[in-house]
């Protein structure tokens, strides 16, 4: 995984709340045995009309999204099901933070495993992020701050553990894996 | 100090404790597996060179992408869906190099991951058990500490059977009174997510708690449990008792002989201690609630069947959620035709479930261009309803009979609601295509379903029953 301090990119508005990882990548596409060209798929329902064709007016296929790392949606994005496949579909397209009020929270795990931000903010933050569709926001994960272009500077929470691990590019399973011997013991215990 | 029952199953499976820096390494009891959420972890496993540390903690199904039509399922016929048939080859594959054991097409006990741990008795109180799959949650009926987890996680557990974790808030619900007549486990976890909203318990485990849960069958339990991810919350528990104890004897898994009595004793110990404290807490009044169905988008835009959809257009999300599912507030459901009707899924499929369905079809037959889907939880739970007859009342009402698997609910195996199509179904979510490009999902019992496929709309099942 690569080390992430800092991105700064303009933003990529989805104002619908509740945005469901069904959205983010149909049940058709988890067929898939491999995390190969994933993006394709994402959003794929609201995206690609029924001949497959990119429908103009959907954010993500406007000219203004391409190379936008940061993406908001409304409150509560992520929900439903664990498909680790809607981070992976998300990353693929070349995003690498998630700004909402609510962030739901098998979605957001699966985002911190895959070098994929997920940012909580408040309300008013996120009502002024929705309505400015496109600001450069500078994201800083050592500080744990989000800046928005009119100076405002917004703390973040973030598990404690996953960031060390995303600012270090390292992932969590080689810190499981060094436990090896207090896990022994706990079934030795049990047993 | 008192501990909620959640406290006490976190405590029992800490391998090292929580600091500010590091989430506990919690261990893992039962990590269950499909075919969807998992090939990428063993390929994690393949190129780190590393085993799977409880082959005897692990057990395989495959049921999301598996054909319910016999022939393709037991391989009289090639399966449709290419890309199924090679997940489901690349599962089998995995399973056999990893050592796991695999309850593969033609095993006899095969079926949906949630409805079969708890048939062979690998559910029990206590227990921490995870997949990766969203509705492990179901579990908690058990008094099990059961949550869903991503692939990343999935391979994590095979690695180490342990898992890094934050502890979760506590979230009490409380119901109290009877339910009345005709109103089911479902429509109770509908009215409970409703009032909760759909990520109103984010960030916490529930208790489902009250003279009303106590009341419940394992399979009802089994039901709202299921549902707890719907309303957000990461999983969702009822503290065992002689209800839980009775279901468990005697199942395949379930401890035997003096083992089973040190089980009960160290279960009878799974409650939430007087004065415990919970993060917060609600109550719903068993007593007022009717049958529910959803009209909306996501499962906590439902209403009461004789209720009409509320209004709310200002709000621009409600538009849009209205207009996909194509219908007008202040519409009555009653009498909303509909296209497809669903019984089946980790929520309503099980025996129950088809007995409810079936009472309702006894003797009527499904209406006019309505196609009726009846999909058993499990192989055992369809040789069980076929010994029961259920079978041959659905086939004579004009409903199809097929195999066990997670079918019509996502629609990944090619069981698909066509687009436009109203589809009343007894599963989880009403998202947008989730069911099929297009699908519009209307979530309810399997009484209000099969009622449903009688009238050819949306119909009260209580009215078809007295």
């Amino acid at each position: 995984m690569e080390p992430i301090t800092r991105i700064q990119s303009r933003t990529v508005v989805m104002p619908s709340t509740n945005i469901d990882t069904d959205q983010i990548m149909p049940a058709r596409f988890l067929t898939t045995t491999t995390r190969a060209g994933i993006a394709k798929h994402l959003f794929a329902d609201w995206r690609y009309d029924r001949d497959g064709n990119p429908i103009a007016d959907f954010v993500l296929n406007q000219p203004e999204a391409i190379g936008c790392q940061v993406l908001v949606a409304g409150r509560n994005i992520g929900c439903g099901s664990s498909r680790e496949h809607a981070p992976w579909g998300l990353y693929d397209f070349g995003f690498r933070a998630v700004i909402s009020s609510e962030i739901a929270d098998i979605f957001k795990n699966n985002s911190l495993k895959n070098g994929l931000l997920p940012i909580v903010v408040d309300e008013t933050t996120l009502e002024w992020l929705l309505a400015n569709p496109g600001a450069l926001v500078t994201i800083d994960l050592e500080r744990c701050t989000l800046t928005l272009p009119t100076g405002a500077v917004v703390q973040f929470p973030i598990e404690s553990f996953a960031r060390v691990c995303l600012l270090n590019g390292v992932d969590e399973t080689g810190y499981l894996l060094s436990q090896n011997d207090a896990i022994s013991q706990f079934e030795k215990h049990r047993a | 100090m008192p501990s909620t029952l959640f406290e006490k199953i976190w405590a029992a499976h800490q391998v090292v404790p929580e600091t500010l820096d590091t989430p506990a390494v919690l261990y893992v009891d039962l990590h269950l597996t499909h075919e969807v959420t998992t090939p990428q972890a063993f390929t994690m496993l393949r190129e780190r060179g590393l085993q799977v540390r409880r082959p005897d903690l692990t057990f395989a199904t495959m049921d999301h992408s598996t054909p319910t039509d016999a022939d393709q399922l037991f391989g009289r016929v090639p399966i449709k869906l290419v890309s199924a048939a090679k997940q489901i080859e690349q599962f089998d594959k995995n399973c056999k190099e990893f050592g796991i054991e695999l309850l593969d097409v033609m095993h006899a006990d095969r079926g949906i991951v949630h409805i079969i741990g708890p048939e062979l008795g690998l559910t029990q109180p206590g227990k921490t058990i995870v997949c990766g799959d969203s509705h492990t949650s179901t579990h908690g009926a058990f008094g099990a500490l059961a949550f869903g987890i991503g692939t990343t996680e999935v391979g994590q557990v095979l690695a180490t059977q342990c898992l890094l974790q934050r502890k979760a808030k506590s979230l009490a619900v409380n119901v109290e009174g009877a339910l009345p007549a005709g109103v089911a486990a479902k429509d109770l976890i509908l009215a409970i997510i409703r009032t909760l909203g759909v990520s109103g318990g984010t960030g916490s485990v529930i208790e489902y708690r009250g003279s009303t849960i106590r009341a419940l069958s394992m399979d009802e339990r089994m039901t709202v449990c299921n549902m707890s991810i719907e309303a957000g919350a990461r999983a969702g528990l009822v503290a065992p008792d002689e209800t839980t104890f009775a279901y468990l004897k005697g199942r395949a898994h379930a401890p035997a002989g003096a083992a089973w009595d040190q089980a009960i004793a160290r279960w009878r110990t799974l409650v939430s201690d007087p004065g415990a404290v919970f993060d917060r807490e609600i109550h719903i009044d068993a007593t007022q609630l009717k049958p529910m169905i959803t009209y909306g988008t996501h499962p906590g835009m439902s209403v009461a069947i004789d209720e009409p959809i509320p209004n709310l257009l200002n709000d621009p999300v409600f538009q849009k959620s209205i207009d996909y599912m194509g219908l007008t507030p202040g519409q009555q459901m009653l009498g909303q035709k509909i296209d497809v009707v669903f019984v089946g899924s980790c929520t309503n499929a099980r025996l129950s479930d088809l007995r409810a369905a079936a009472q309702v079809m006894q003797g009527r037959h499904v209406a006019p261009g309505v196609t009726c889907l009846i999909v058993p939880g499990s192989q055992a739970i369809k040789r069980e309803a076929e010994r029961e007859g259920l079978d041959k009342i659905f086939i004579a009402a004009g409903a199809e009979w097929r195999e066990s698997g997670c079918s019509m609910c996502l629609g990944m195996n090619g069981d698909l609601v066509p687009r436009g199509a109203y589809c009343v179904s007894t599963s989880n979510r009403n998202f947008e295509g989730r069911q099929g490009i297009g699908s519009r999902t209307l979530l309810a019992s399997p009484a209000l379903a099969a009622a449903s496929a009688i009238a050819g709309c949306v119909a009260d099942p209580r009215a078809l029953n007295a």
